[in-house]
């Protein structure tokens, strides 16, 4: 198995910007220091359609686009539809868990999480490191 | 026992007459159309059904009234004018306030972090472990945000029913209860707190620290 790229591009979106620094905080301690943020779905696609990324990491209630809605789109797209998602969110309800599965994500963490979790759902997408 | 139809049609006439005294946001139409409708049923005569039913339409009409009463007496104006934005915008300010604080603690803690990185490798990782614990335990301004804003959501839906039923009821036409002495407490008793009762203020109307001590200075 390929080692893991630890410069790999990432992106993580989150309305809440305690949160992404919270996860950008935490994907630095773990050796991921390549990373964008975005506020809303929207932005997010458009950053995606601008740049290369390997990974997105969203949440998922967020306006004007949601987590969901930006997953769809990203699954639809096919320059994207490949691209692993996890979706990192409070929504802990089986039918959403469900939806985002349906929809095409790679991985779901709920809300609150602890650095361990993260490390555990980052290797399970992308490879042990 | 039925009731000859000139006897009961001269009752009703004076009950009507009455009525439009007492309530003047009665339709009178609508009232002169409900009586022709019920005399139209006697054909002569009111049975005792028919004073059955008189007599339950008067109830209901009193229900009305009584409830239109209880509904001003509930001050439903002062609820949606006051009350509920009021706590939306004191549950905001909580939600503001614990960014700016999460905010603050997460900068004290980068820079801990910042300077863990040149110590020895076992103290680092000490540090690092507390401080990823500080960076989790930081994740609770997203939950509570979440969740206050879901409470906001629902104080602005009671606040729709409340003015919805306003409007079901007459608004401006209801009833005023006697002005207001102070506020209450849960059980309805009067606050003997409430000259105390400010809290902490909203940002937009609050007086900063550098402004309550210019105004002590202007003392001096």
């Amino acid at each position: 198995m390929a080692a893991v790229d630890m410069n790999m591009p990432i992106l993580i979106v989150d309305d809440y910007k305690t949160m992404l620094r919270i996860i950008r905080n935490l994907l630095k301690q773990l050796g991921f220091d390549n990373v964008d943020e975005a506020t809303d779905g929207s932005a997010a696609l458009q950053r995606l359609r601008d740049k290369p990324y390997s990974l997105v990491i969203s949440d998922w209630n967020m306006e004007p686009m949601s987590g969901l809605q930006l997953l769809k789109e990203v699954r639809a797209d096919s320059r994207l539809k490949e691209l692993p998602f996890i979706m990192i969110t409070a929504e802990s309800k089986s039918e959403n868990v469900v939806a985002a599965k349906q929809a095409g994500v790679t991985n779901y963490i709920v809300k609150p999480f602890n650095a361990a979790t993260l490390k555990t759902k980052l290797s399970a997408v992308i490879g042990n490191f | 026992m039925a009731v000859h139809a000139s006897n009961g049609a001269h009752d009703l006439e004076v009950r009507v007459s009455q009525l439009l005294k007492a309530r003047s946001d009665v339709d009178p139409r609508q009232l002169i159309e409900a009586v022709e409708a019920i005399m139209a049923t006697a054909q002569g005569d009111l049975s005792s059904a028919n004073l059955k039913l008189y007599a339950e339409i008067e109830s209901l009409a009193h229900y009305i009234q009584n409830a239109r009463s209880e509904i001003a007496s509930l001050r439903p104006d002062e609820i949606t004018d006051e009350h509920l934005p009021a706590a939306g915008e004191e549950l905001e300010a909580i939600v503001g306030a614990t960014e700016q604080a999460t905010n603050s603690i997460m900068e004290a803690v980068e820079a801990i972090e910042a300077v863990a990185a040149e110590l020895p490798p076992e103290q680092a990782e000490r540090i690092t472990n507390a401080v990823t614990s500080v960076y989790e335990a930081c994740g609770f301004q997203d939950i509570t945000g979440q969740r206050i804003s879901k409470v906001v959501n629902a104080l602005r839906h009671i606040e729709s029913k409340v003015q919805a039923l306003l409007i079901a009821f007459g608004g401006d036409a209801l009833p005023k209860p006697a002005a207001k002495k102070g506020s209450k407490r849960a059980d309805g008793k009067d606050r003997p707190d409430e000259h105390l009762m400010n809290g902490p203020q909203n940002a937009a109307e609050a007086i900063s620290q550098d402004d309550i001590d210019a105004l002590l200075a202007s003392f001096d």
